[in-house]
Parts: C-alpha cells; sequence; structure tokens
C-alpha cells in the first residue's frame, strides 16, 4: 500500500462551531493506484485531499493518521510536514489557472521554489525542459509570465511543475472543470502519462466528471457528507455499485458512455445534510430509498470483495 | 503599453482642459460681479493702484467680447504664461508670487509623502505577519487616519511648539534671517520645517500602513500563496511574493492619494503659517484675490498630473501586466 | 419544500445572521455606540442648551468648569454650546455629502457597468479625470467664489467631487456580477434593464455598498473640516472646522485655551475612526472567512 487513511476527522473551526468536513475517512491506495474521488458538492473531496498535503488555518486535523510509504504523514505538524510536501506528497490545485505568482517569469518561479526545497535548478532544468516538451510546451514558456499562457498551458505547466520531484503521491483537484473538452481529454492522458513514466506513484483524482474518471482510474472512491461510502475497481462502481447513493448517482448520469463529455453529476432528489452538526446514524437516510430502521445506526463499511467496499446496512443483510 | 500610456495621458490632458475651464467659469458663473468685489476689498489701499487695478481687472475679464471669445483668450493668455496679476501682491505676476512659496510646498510634501510611503508599507507589511503588531497597528492606523490634518498639526504646535518650546511655532525661518546658502540659514530651515513635516507624515502613514496589511493579508491568501505553501515552500518566500505583489496597488494608490495629501498639506501650511500654497491660499481668500486663488489651483492641478504620470511610469516598470498589456488599458 | 421557498428562507437566514453577527461583533457595537452617541449629542443637544453658539455668555478664557463644560472663547462664548452645534453641522455635511457621493457614484457606476461600450468610455473617462482632479483645490475655489456659505451648500460641492472611486468599485462590480447566469435569466423573461440592475445586481452589492456609504460619510465630515479650516465654512452656521479657525485665528493655542481646540478634532477624529471601526467590523461579518476564528 502507498496510502493508509485511517479513521481520519477534520474540522473547520467556525464561530458557530466545528464543521465536520472529514467524519472517519478510511481507505488504501496502492502503488501505482490511480484513484478517482467522486461525490457531490460540499462532500469533503477538497478536505480530504488538502488534509493529505496542507491543512490551511481554519482546518482542525482532529483525529485520525495517514501512512505513506510506510512512514506517517504528520498531517497536523505543518514544519514537519513541510519536508515532505512536493517531495513525497504533491497537488495540482483546483486554482491551477491562477495557481502562478503572476508578477514572475515562470522560470524564475520554479528557480525560487527549487532553491527554497534545496534542490538546484541548474539540475534539474533539462529534466523540466525534457517534460514540458512531453506536455507540448517549450522551453520558451519558462521566458514568459503566467498571463502569456493560455488555460490550457498554464494547466499543463502546473502540471509538469507539481511533478517536477516525482512524488510518491499526487493529488489532482478537479484539473479539468475549467478546460474545454479537448484540454479535458489530453489533460486526463496525460495525468496517466505520468504515471507510466513513473513521475509520480499513485494519484487521487477528484472530479465531478465520472465518465471522465472512468476512463483513467483505476478505483473509485465516492463520498457523502463528510463520509466514505464506497470504493472500489473503477469498473464495478460504475457498472455495479452497491451503494445506493452510488446507485442514485450512476443513474443520474444520462449513459456512461465510452467518450468523453459534459455529463456531470446531476443531482439527486435533496440535498444533503449539513456538516455542523451531522444527524447521527447513516447520513444518505433522508433521501435513500431503501432507509429502514437500522439506518439510525451507523452503517459498518462492508467488504465485499477484496478491493471493494460500501458502508450500508443493506449491503450487510 | 502604448495603449495604456495614450490613455493616462488623454485622461490628464482632459484633466487639465477641464481644470482651466473650471477656472474659467466659475467667476462668470457665479451671482455678482467679481471685479466689483475684488476692488471693493482693495478701494481702501492707494487710489492710484486701484485705479490700475480697475482698468486690469476689466481688460483681464473682457466682458465685452462674446462668451467663446473670452474663452479663447482665456487660453491664449494661459499658454503664454500669463495668469494674472496678484491683487494681494499686487503688481506681482501671480506665476512669481506662486512659484515663491512653491518650492515650500514641495519641500514638504514630496519627503512627508516618500517617507510615509515607504514607512507605512513596511509597517503594514510586518502588521501582516505578526498578530501582536497587528493588533496595535491596525487600531492606531484607523485612528491616524480618521485625524483631520490641521488638528494634528495645532496638537503638534501646540505641544512641541508652545508648550515644549523645542521647535518653532511658526513660519518657514526666523524672522531675524535672510534666505542665504548659509549653513545656518539651512539649520534654521529644517527646523521650521521640522513639525510641519511631521504633522503631514504621521497623518498619511496611517492609511499606507492599513492598506499595505491589508493587501498583503490578501496576497498571503491568493491562490498562488497557497499553491507554494502547499509545496511546502518556506514561509519566507511566499511573503517576498506577497510583498512585491501588494506594492504594486500601493504605487498606483500614491498617485490616488496625492489630492489627498496635498489638501493635508495647505491646511498644514496654514496651522504653521508655512510660507507656502497652503499660506499663500488662505492670503488669497481672505483678500478675494481670484487670479491668485485661481493660478494656486492651475499649480497644483499640473503638479498632480505629473505626479500621476511619474507614479505610472513606476507603475509600468514593476507590473508585468501592464508592460505586456495583455489586461488591457488598465486605467 | 419547493426550491424558491428554500432559496427564500435562505435569503432571510442570512439576513438574520448578518445581524446577529453585527450585533455580536465589538467593532461594529463600540463603532456604531461613538457615532450614534455623538450624533444624539449634535441633535439632542442645542436643544437643551439655551444659549446661541455665538452668544457671549461668560467669562472670557475660561477654562472647563461645572457652568462651563468645555470652558469659554476669547471673547466669552461657550465651548460646549459650539461642540453641540457644530457636531450637527458635521453630521449634517456627512449625510449629504456622503449620501449626493453615494447616489452618483453608484448610478455612474451602475450605468457604466452595465451599459458597457461607449457609454461606459465615456462614463469612465469622466470617473477618471475627478479622480485625479485635487477635489479640496477645486472646492476652495468654487467655496470662495461663493458669497453666502450654508452647510447644506457645503455639503452639495463636497459630494459632487467626491463620487469616483465608488463609481468605479460599483462599475467593476457591476461587470462581473452582469455576467452571471440570474441576471441573463432576467433578461431573458424581458425585464427592462434598470429593474434588473435593481432587482438582481443590488442586492449581491449590498454589504459592499453600504460599506462605501459610510466611508463617503466619514469623508464628506473629513472634507468639510478642511474647508471651514481655510475659513470656507458655513457663514451662518457654527461647525467643528470652523472652531478650530476661530481658535487659530485667535490664537487660543499661544494663549493656552486648549479647550478651544481639543474638543472639535477630537470629535471629527471620533466619528470618522469610529466609522472606519466600525467598517472592518462589518466586512467581518459579511465576509465570514474573515469570521471564522
Ligand atoms: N473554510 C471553511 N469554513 C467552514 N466550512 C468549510 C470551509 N471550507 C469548506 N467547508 C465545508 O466543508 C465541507 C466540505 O467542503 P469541500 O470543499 O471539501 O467540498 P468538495 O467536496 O470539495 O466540494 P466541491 O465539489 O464543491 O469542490 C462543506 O460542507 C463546506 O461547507
Ligand atoms: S444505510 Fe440505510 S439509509 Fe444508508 S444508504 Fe444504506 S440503506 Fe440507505
Ligand atoms: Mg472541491
Amino acid at each position: 500500500m502507498a496510502l493508509e487513511v485511517e479513521d481520519l476527522r477534520v474540522h473547520y473551526r467556525t464561530l458557530r462551531g466545528d464543521v465536520r468536513a472529514l467524519d472517519g475517512v478510511s481507505f488504501g491506495l496502492a502503488d501505482g493506484e490511480i484513484m478517482g474521488l467522486a461525490g457531490e458538492s460540499g462532500c469533503g473531496k477538497t478536505t480530504l485531499g488538502k488534509s493529505l498535503i496542507r491543512l490551511d488555518g481554519r482546518m482542525r486535523h482532529v483525529g485520525g493518521r495517514a501512512v505513506l510509504d510506510g512512514g506517517e504523514l504528520p498531517i497536523a505538524d505543518d514544519k514537519a510536514m513541510n519536508r515532505r510536501r512536493y517531495r513525497d506528497v504533491s497537488i495540482i490545485p483546483q486554482y491551477s489557472m491562477s495557481a502562478m505568482n503572476p508578477t514572475r517569469k515562470i522560470g524564475k518561479l520554479t528557480a525560487d521554489l527549487l532553491r527554497a526545497k534545496g534542490e538546484s535548478f541548474r539540475e534539474l532544468r533539462p529534466e523540466l525542459v525534457r517534460r514540458l516538451e512531453l506536455v507540448g510546451l517549450s522551453e520558451q514558456v519558462l521566458d514568459n509570465y503566467p498571463i502569456e499562457l493560455s488555460g490550457g498551458m498554464k494547466q499543463r505547466m502546473v502540471m509538469v511543475l507539481s511533478t517536477l520531484l516525482d512524488p510518491s503521491l499526487l493529488i489532482a483537484d478537479e484539473v479539468t472543470s475549467a478546460l474545454d473538452v479537448s484540454n479535458q481529454k489530453a489533460v486526463a492522458e496525460t495525468l496517466v502519462r505520468f504515471r507510466e513514466l513513473g513521475f509520480v506513484k499513485s494519484m487521487v483524482v477528484v472530479t465531478h466528471d465520472l465518465s471522465l474518471v472512468y476512463q483513467i482510474a483505476d478505483s473509485i472512491m465516492i463520498m457523502y457528507a463528510g463520509r466514505i461510502v464506497e470504493k472500489g475497481p473503477a469498473d464495478t462502481i460504475i457498472n455495479a455499485p452497491r451503494h445506493p447513493y452510488t446507485r442514485a448517482l450512476i443513474e443520474a448520469l444520462p449513459e456512461v458512455g465510452l467518450e468523453y463529455g459534459d455529463r456531470r453529476l446531476k443531482s439527486i432528489p435533496g440535498k444533503p445534510p449539513q456538516l455542523l452538526n451531522p444527524p447521527t446514524g447513516c447520513r444518505f437516510r433522508d433521501r435513500c430509498e431503501l432507509a429502514h430502521d437500522r439506518c439510525i445506526e451507523d452503517p459498518p463499511a462492508v467488504d465485499l470483495a477484496p478491493d471493494h467496499t460500501a458502508s450500508c446496512w443493506k449491503v450487510v443483510d | 503599453m502604448g495603449r495604456y500610456f495614450r490613455r493616462k495621458l488623454l485622461i490628464y490632458g482632459v484633466t487639465f482642459f477641464i481644470a482651466v475651464t473650471i477656472n474659467f467659469a466659475i467667476p462668470r458663473l457665479m451671482p455678482g460681479d467679481p471685479v466689483a468685489r475684488m476692488l471693493n476689498r482693495h478701494s481702501v489701499s492707494n487710489s492710484e493702484s486701484a485705479a490700475a487695478l480697475r482698468t486690469y481687472f476689466e481688460d483681464v475679464f473682457g466682458f465685452d467680447v462674446p462668451l467663446w471669445q473670452q474663452y479663447l483668450n482665456y487660453w491664449t493668455a494661459l499658454l503664454q504664461g500669463d495668469l494674472g496679476v496678484s491683487v494681494f501682491a499686487f503688481p506681482s505676476p501671480v506665476s512669481s508670487v506662486v512659484l515663491d512659496a512653491l518650492p515650500y510646498t514641495i519641500g514638504l510634501l514630496v519627503p512627508a509623502i516618500l517617507l510615509s510611503w515607504i514607512v507605512g508599507n513596511g509597517l503594514g507589511a510586518m502588521a501582516a505577519r505578526s498578530k501582536w503588531l497587528d493588533n496595535s497597528v491596525l487600531p492606531l492606523g484607523y485612528l491616524l487616519t480618521a485625524v483631520p490634518y490641521m488638528w494634528l498639526a495645532i496638537l503638534l504646535v501646540w505641544s512641541g511648539g508652545v508648550l515644549l518650546d523645542w521647535f518653532p511655532a511658526a513660519r518657514g525661518y526666523s524672522l531675524s534671517m535672510q534666505p542665504n546658502l548659509s549653513w545656518a540659514f539651512f539649520v534654521d530651515l529644517v527646523h521650521h520645517w521640522f513639525l510641519p513635516f511631521l504633522s503631514l507624515f504621521i497623518v498619511a502613514l496611517g492609511g499606507w500602513a492599513i492598506g499595505m496589511r491589508n493587501l498583503v493579508i490578501y496576497e498571503l491568501e491568493s491562490d498562488y500563496s497557497n499553491y507554494l505553501q502547499a509545496l511546502g515552500a518556506p514561509r519566507r518566500l511566499v511573503r517576498r511574493y506577497a510583498f512585491r505583489n501588494a506594492m504594486l496597488p500601493q504605487i498606483s494608490g500614491l498617485a490616488l492619494q496625492l489630492g489627498v495629501v496635498v489638501g493635508g498639506a495647505l491646511v498644514t501650511e496654514v496651522v504653521f503659517a508655512y510660507p507656502g500654497l497652503g499660506s499663500l491660499l488662505l492670503n488669497a481668500i481672505n483678500n478675494q484675490d481670484f487670479f491668485l486663488l485661481q493660478g494656486i489651483l492651475l499649480f497644483i492641478v499640473i503638479g498632480v498630473l505629473l505626479f500621476n504620470f511619474l507614479a505610472d511610469v513606476a507603475f509600468v516598470l514593476v507590473d508585468p501586466r501592464t508592460r505586456l498589456g495583455l489586461e488591457g488599458g488598465q486605467s | 419544500m419547493t426550491t424558491d421557498a428554500a432559496l427564500n428562507a435562505d435569503v432571510i437566514g442570512k439576513r438574520n445572521e448578518h445581524l446577529y453577527f453585527a450585533l455580536r461583533n465589538p467593532k461594529v457595537v463600540i463603532g456604531l455606540s461613538i457615532v450614534l452617541g455623538l450624533l444624539l449629542l449634535g441633535l439632542i443637544g442645542p436643544l437643551f442648551l439655551s444659549s446661541s453658539p455665538t452668544a457671549y455668555v461668560g467669562p472670557k478664557s475660561e477654562a472647563p468648569s461645572a457652568d462651563y463644560w468645555f470652558g469659554t472663547t476669547v471673547h466669552g462664548r461657550d465651548v460646549f454650546v459650539q461642540f453641540a452645534h457644530g457636531l450637527r453641522s458635521s453630521y449634517l455635511v456627512g449625510f449629504l455629502g456622503g449620501g449626493i457621493a453615494f447616489v452618483i457614484g453608484l448610478t455612474i457606476g451602475f450605468t457604466a457597468g452595465y451599459r458597457g461600450g461607449l457609454t461606459d468610455e465615456f462614463l469612465n473617462m469622466l470617473t477618471n479625470v475627478v479622480l485625479v482632479l485635487p477635489a479640496l483645490v477645486v472646492l476652495i475655489v468654487i467655496s470662495s467664489y461663493m458669497e453666502v456659505r450654508g452647510v447644506v451648500t457645503q455639503g452639495v460641492i463636497i459630494g459632487l467631487f467626491s463620487w469616483p472611486w465608488v463609481a468605479r468599485a460599483v462599475r467593476a462590480q457591476t461587470f462581473t456580477l452582469r455576467n452571471r447566469d440570474y441576471v441573463d435569466l432576467a433578461r431573458l423573461t424581458g425585464k427592462r434593464s434598470p429593474q434588473i440592475v435593481v432587482r438582481e445586481v443590488m442586492p449581491n452589492m449590498a454589504s459592499y455598498l453600504l460599506m462605501s456609504m459610510i466611508l463617503l460619510f466619514g469623508g464628506a465630515i473629513l472634507f468639510a473640516s478642511m474647508l471651514d479650516f481655510i475659513g470656507l465654512g458655513p457663514t451662518n452656521a457654527v461647525s467643528l472646522g470652523t472652531m478650530m479657525q476661530q481658535s487659530m485665528a485667535w490664537a487660543a493655542i499661544h494663549l493656552g485655551l486648549w479647550w478651544w481646540f481639543v474638543p472639535p478634532g477630537l470629535a471629527i477624529t471620533a466619528i470618522v475612526g469610529a466609522l472606519y471601526i466600525t467598517n472592518v467590523g462589518l466586512d467581518e461579518v459579511f465576509n465570514p472567512k474573515l469570521r471564522e476564528m
């Protein structure tokens, strides 16, 4: 296992109390696995991604742990975590379009960053140029300011920059949402290529676009209201989901075709519960057609196959 | 870049045009006869100069020709550097009276603006990094920006000039001195300059500090800062970027704030009876010396526009976004 | 629950929430108390004070005492009476100047941002021109030509010259807002543009507008005090600025009559400072991001 997350709990502190954005999240990620992470807006996908690399000022690590390549990730310890960032864990953020300092040339920015991490820009430059060419960018971009690049170019630039130190785990958050269809496809394929070339070992790809993630992911994990409801091989999740929520999600898709398109998750009637004071028991209860008495208690995570788990009482039966 | 400067120059041109037009229009739009009022004030002085004045005014206002011609004549005179004759310093031309006072105002304004900008930015950037400092800089900054310029000047004259008697309470140099190039005169000049400078400096400081603090905090929360931090860049690098980017709006802010600081300098000079444009303005008002008043306005407008232009050039030099002209004419 | 009802409930909830947090934000509470307290003094103070601010009521140059709370001037005028009346003028100028600037800035900003094109070019140019004009000096020239000056005229001319930055900000905000879907939707359903602006765009900027109104209010007070101080204050009323001007003219500093020039300046500082602090507090209320922690 490359990554092992156990009972992770991360809250946002607000004046009105803690928002339990991650409330007991456990999963594993194998070496070389690309895992798609999906779920309705606000279910905690970004929070999970950020928890594995950097908690922002309002986030608090309440419990649980993460182990990467056999070593503990010091999630709550910003200093200790700093040494692991970029080298071991890296991120392609949701906001790639604005991720680079607008007033610094891209090459200078890269040099600043590498120097700060104790790497030599001069030594890494040939590799950087090679990777730029791989994604279709010329060496020239290093002399450009970010605004001189198109959206797709910026996205690719950030992808190369984020993976330059060959991290073991890469978190890609909504990397395709801001792009048009042809760019989406290119970016998705690049992610797979990066893994094949060994630039990254395993990946968590956060997305709204199930059909896109189906193309590139080995496994898919579905979140609902701060918890994991189902994880399994991509094929199984798309074609034979077991959890009622996953089913509803898949059914909301018009058709999971093989081509890319902007088929996003359609909404399911009702709203997910708010995470300030989440209800006890199964959180999907209000919207679930199969809900019954037992659902008042927390459903256990049931192993349906060696690599397929779902958290639902109906699955137990 | 060309587009950016063309746009700016157009704005400054139009502003100058409008300022001149205001100067032309106000005396003609306001109720009452300006000539009569100006003469009224001065009928007390010797009759010879009063007579000279009357013919002069009637000539200058030239009410007997049509309005458009008056307007053209006005521009012609202006472009020849003729701003009229000062009433209160009769018969000196307005331009020479203004030019005499100008160095004092510039000597007060330029150091006060630049130093308050530099120190304020430094304080603000420091406040953005330390909670403790922030809790003192922020309220103090707001307090300072709320202080009327003349009130702080009054307090300084009262405390430093009267109670403690460390500094002269008025004037640009001692009565006993004649302006000359000696060391003693220079020391005297600085001695008189210090309190008014300090007053302007302190009031202007607060605004810059608050502005910088907010900008740095904003930059520190921006996407590029988050990305750098997610990649484990040290705070130092993130701060350096944030600080540099926060400086940019502060440079254009320098130009935007100029009008306010100039106003502050005028009233501060009045408090200190400092022999710059402010005191001249007060004299012009008290003597209903409209030519002088308008001359001062014109000089200030020109100064502000020049300064704005300098700030634009500086801005283009430091901000690649404007330099590349990709953001369109940011104006 | 239909989505409409849900939306409405959300809006109401949000408003209550803002009020809830505003009343619990110490900055807002302290700031508003100062502003309202002084306003109250300016409003009802003069009603209870029998003498007029220009009446010679007592001994000359007397320090504050039980009879004359803020002392008297060199001529024996009651400084406290002047102060109360001065507060009144200052608030009036603030309301008028700030209000007029607000309305002009709002109208020009909305029109420019909403219409775009040539209208925008022209209005933007106008805004930029007024922005670089040194307003105080222009106001000085205008005021000096007026033989009779009142608090109201002063408020009006201040308002006429202090709107540009509001217009600029509103224009920018309208630009981004007008491209949002709900405005398009409103346009499709055939509503006319002023309606769209008022119904759809305004509520989305409400917090921002409230805060700029507060800043304009404070700015107008500061502005007026400077004009007054140069001797271009109202000819028929006492203001905080004219109090300072008079104290200077009669050498109060050298005579040590601090009670004459300290209260007016302090009051202006307190009002404007309290307004700024309120604004910081409101910012925290409206921006939940700042509110957390
Ligand atoms: N700064 C914050 N303060 C308080 N609550 C927050 C904050 N950020 C996120 N949350 C809450 O945490 C929950 C999870 O948010 P998160 O951003 O992880 O969702 P997401 O799954 O990434 O959604 P999306 O698909 O919209 O990106 C949400 O309910 C959200 O309301
Ligand atoms: S546990 Fe119960 S409510 Fe939850 S998904 Fe399963 S059946 Fe539905
Ligand atoms: Mg997200």
